[in-house]
């Protein structure tokens, strides 16, 4: 029998130089992490920093390229999922794996391969169990395409608890909560720990990691940097490791310079193809020289809202947006019933970087210089492409926003999407607009990224260019923006002052509509 | 808690995505499979038929360019089959999936027949062959133009429409070979013009096929720079990536569909031209002869690039000669050669596989690192 080194008394798993590269890029390397029995340990660190790949190997998702895995003092190959369920680990993952038509009950026992006869009283009585246990909500009769997000989740964890989980993985488990259930589950996650399980959350939160773990182990860009004590760091610490170097965590907002009327949006109506009202009675206006935030709950007409404005929706009848470059009212044009085509005629300078990065956007298969080709590869009369102009541009933007790319001749698809992002802003702002609007722009972006696109939004704004800021992080729009628009439903439920307004006035009018006055 | 008991073994084989190959080692590995293919086949052929592999292979090769007039109709089908994948790729670069290649094929040489029968005796033999090209191509170009028309409008599936478009191409052809009957009973068309041979291609430097190869060679070049310089072919790109991202910089997709789908029907159009003028001098529901469907093969191993087309095009001609001359030289049944040209794409096609994908064995465990 071959010893084994690493049976010690309170290591659950153990990961000794775990490598995992896709093609080209490494996403582990050589990664040497524990997890203790009865622990809550935070992995943290930033977007393709590699958490989530290194806990997919636990789950049976990956397999290393090299590198071992202990389960408890036991070398082991975790081969597919039903391996990693034998050893007890149960990941839960950021999108929910669960089928829609069926029940609570029937999804907790699909692919166990039981070869009797399915007892769905038994499983039910097994669930009431677990939730009893722990202080779950489970209603073991419900259709899952009639669950709240925060139901599917809790589903999810009864699941791989029902099937013997004492190791669990919460792949980013607050990202779809609101702040009430993220508390709920907090008290769950404290009641398993003290049950002996050891709980991994993988999270780029501060606060939570803060409030929730024993201990916290960070990656950046695929590499192991260290772990701490909760009680023993905080959150500025955090971020240094995380980062890599100190980053002040607070973002500009010069004021206002002589800000003139830019667009003008009256009664914007929106239907979807198939007839639902996804924008109703939309009025507002944005200056020049300030930024613009858009506040609401996903998919509550924001990203309908910019593609309207920019042409790509048909709208309502009684609908205008009138337009006045740089606040010029004698050259005001009615956007109203333009479509893209006929907006690039006029030589409106409109720069619209949408949320859909690769699928609107950009072309993933074309290089940086085509990319940066599409806005304009149609000017002149030739009827060949220029391709010297976008060459040169692709070099600046490549060079003032410090995008890391093999080459020009890479297909962009293969970079990462911090380096997408910043094509996509470079050469809508390269094209010196008069209206820029952004949707998302910082989603899935480090730190880093995402303070280099606050910074050019800045640049913008002091240019006098109307900036409209669709964003999702609260506290972001509050220190970002001049004024901030909520949209809830579709409909416009109050214009805040960014300076002045509270998050929780925000995060109320995002659900609810303000009491119409007398 | 439960003792744990497990211990699997890993897999044997391990696939990963490849990053970026470099063209060399690409070519390397396509080469290699085309070897790896004829050792294959050396070893099917010894044991089927006892011969000796490298005289099927030389067999094979004189089959192709034994003789003069042999190599002269492997370069003819060459052009034809390579004529057709011109037409596919703008397509084909759209996403737009044009099955439809047999029957603009089919028009086109309705068109080139029309022009050599009733113009005949109206005009100079050099006159009518430009207005027959220009007849085949409008020809092709409307049988594009429809399927592209409802798809841009109606978003109807382009693949069962052009598929559709085929039948009615065949029928169309049925009616005109009925039509044009000659001898009367015999229920073909019969070599057009024989005695006079008005509107067949003229020898070009004493060669029969030597204009086949001039217009599809200048095709050539021309798709390429179409493709790949102009202000057209960079939106049949985007449009072929993203529709999406097409409307939002501002291209119309509609009449970038509509256009691409006219200028691939044009190209598949003088295809049926090649194929009436300038080699069977006749019209038959056979004149197209699959190779409208052979050709996606073509256009999809050389991913739309014209110049590698070419190669592909060769290849594909040069396989289907050759099969044809063992199975008649060695009285075999058409299987057998039918195998060794199924052996070789099959080796061909999968090296893309090794291309794309890293393929690792198993490794054992290595010992372990104990502090």
């Amino acid at each position: 029998m071959r010893k084994e080194p690493y049976l010690e008394q309170n290591v659950a798993i153990r990961m000794v130089d775990i490598t995992k590269r896709f093609a080209d890029v490494v996403a582990n390397n050589k990664i040497n992490l524990e997890i203790r029995f009865g622990e809550i340990l935070a992995l943290l660190g930033e977007n393709g920093s590699g958490k989530t790949t290194l806990m997919n190997m636990l789950s049976g998702i990956y397999m290393q390229d090299s590198g071992a895995i202990y389960v408890k003092g036991e070398r082991i190959t975790i081969k597919d999922p039903h391996d990693a369920y034998s050893l007890h680990i149960g990941m839960i993952h950021q999108h929910f794996k669960l089928v829609e038509v069926l029940t609570a009950a029937e999804n907790i026992i699909l692919g166990l391969n039981e070869t009797r006869l399915i007892d769905l009283k038994n499983v039910r009585e097994q669930v009431k169990k677990i939730c009893d246990r722990y202080g779950f909500v489970v209603d073991p009769d419900k259709k899952v395409y009639d669950m709240s997000v925060s139901e599917k989740q809790t589903l999810e964890i009864v699941k791989v608890l029902y099937r013997g989980a004492d190791i669990l993985i919460l792949d980013e488990p607050t990202a779809v909560l609101t702040p009430q259930e993220t508390d709920k589950l907090f008290v769950v996650m404290r009641n398993m720990k003290a049950d002996g399980k050891s709980i991994v959350i993988i999270t780029h939160k501060l606060h939570e990691v803060m409030e929730i773990s024993d201990r916290v182990a960070v990656l950046r860009k695929g590499e192991y940097i260290g772990d701490v004590l909760t009680s023993q760091t905080d959150p500025q610490k955090l971020t240094d490791m995380m980062v890599g170097r100190s980053v002040t965590l607070n973002i500009d907002r010069p004021e206002p310079v002589n800000p003139k009327e830019s667009l003008v949006v009256k009664n914007l109506g929106v239907k979807d193809i198939n007839g639902v009202k996804k924008l109703e009675n939309v009025s507002f206006t944005a200056y020049t020289g300030e930024i613009l935030g858009i506040a609401g709950i996903s998919g509550c007409g924001q990203k309908e809202l910019l593609e309207a404005i920019a042409g790509l929706h048909k709208l309502e009848p009684g609908s205008s947006i009138m337009f006045y470059p740089r606040g010029n009212k004698e050259e005001g044009e009615d956007l109203a019933g333009q479509s893209p085509i006929d907006i690039k005629h006029k030589g409106v300078h409109l720069a619209f970087v949408p949320e859909d990065r690769l699928g609107m956007g950009l072309v993933g298969n074309m290089n940086i210089p085509d990319n940066i080709m599409l806005k304009c590869y149609d000017q002149g009369k030739s009827p060949f492409t220029n391709k010297k102009k976008p060459r040169q541009q692709a070099i600046e933007i490549i060079h003032d926003l410090e995008i890391v790319t093999p080459g020009l001749r890479t297909p962009i698809r293969r970079l990462s999407g911090g380096n997408v992002q910043k094509i996509l802003v470079g050469r809508e702002i390269s094209s010196d607009p008069y209206l820029l609007m952004t949707a998302y722009a910082v989603r899935g972006l480090d730190i880093n990224t995402s303070y280099t696109i606050y910074r050019l939004l800045n640049e913008q704004k002091k240019k006098g260019t109307a900036v409209i800021y669709v964003g999702e992080d609260l506290d972001v729009l509050l220190e970002l923006c001049d004024r901030i628009l909520v949209l809830c439903s579709g409909r416009v439920s109050g214009i805040v002052d960014g300076r002045t307004a509270k998050k929780e006035e925000v995060g109320l009018l995002m659900t609810h509509f303000k009491e119409e006055t007398a | 808690m439960m003792k744990q008991k497990h211990r699997k073994k890993e897999p044997l084989f391990r696939i990963s995505k490849n990053g970026f190959v470099p063209l060399y080692k690409a070519w390397a590995i396509r080469i290699g499979a085309l070897l790896l293919a004829l050792v294959v086949c050396a070893f099917i052929i010894y044991s089927i038929t006892k011969l000796n592999p490298l005289k099927v292979y030389g067999t094979m090769f004189q089959g192709a360019f034994g003789t003069n007039k042999r190599m002269w109709v492997t370069i003819r089908d060459t052009m034809m089959l390579l004529c057709i994948g011109l037409g596919l790729a703008p397509a084909f670069k759209m996403r737009f999936w044009n099955i439809g290649a047999e029957g603009q094929v089919l028009v086109g040489g309705i068109a080139s027949a029309a022009c050599m029968i009733y113009l005949r005796g109206k005009m100079s033999a050099t006159a009518v062959l430009p207005i027959m090209f220009v007849c085949s191509m409008l020809a092709g170009a409307i049988w594009g133009f429809i399927p592209g028309y409802f798809k841009a409008k109606y978003g109807t599936n382009e693949t069962l429409f052009t598929l559709m478009m085929n039948y009615i191409a065949i029928q169309l052809t049925s009616y005109f070979v009925a039509l044009w009957e000659n001898p009367y009973g015999s229920n073909t068309v019969g070599i057009i013009n024989s005695r006079d041979k008005f509107g067949w291609f003229p020898p070009i430097f004493g060669q029969m096929y030597g204009l086949n190869v001039i217009i599809v060679l200048v095709l050539v070049v021309l798709i390429y720079v179409y493709l790949n310089y102009t202000k057209q072919g960079f939106e049949i790109s985007v449009v072929g990536d993203s529709e999406n991202t097409a409307r939002y910089c501002g291209i119309d997709v509609k009449r970038v569909i509509i256009r691409t789908m006219i200028i691939s029907g044009a190209i598949c159009g003088i295809a049926g031209f090649l194929a009436v003028a300038g080699a069977g001098h006749t019209i038959s529901v056979s004149t197209a002869g699959g190779r409208g469907f052979t050709t996606i093969i073509v256009a999809w191993m050389a991913k739309f690039n014209s110049f590698v087309m070419v190669l592909f095009s060769s290849l594909l001609v040069f396989l289907e000669k050759g099969a044809m001359e063992i199975a008649s030289r060695y009285q075999l049944s058409d299987y057998v050669s039918n195998m060794i040209i199924g052996i070789i794409l099959f080796f061909i096609l999968g090296s893309e596989f090794f291309i794309n994908f890293k393929v690792r064995l198993r490794q054992r465990f290595t010992k372990d690192k104990s502090q």
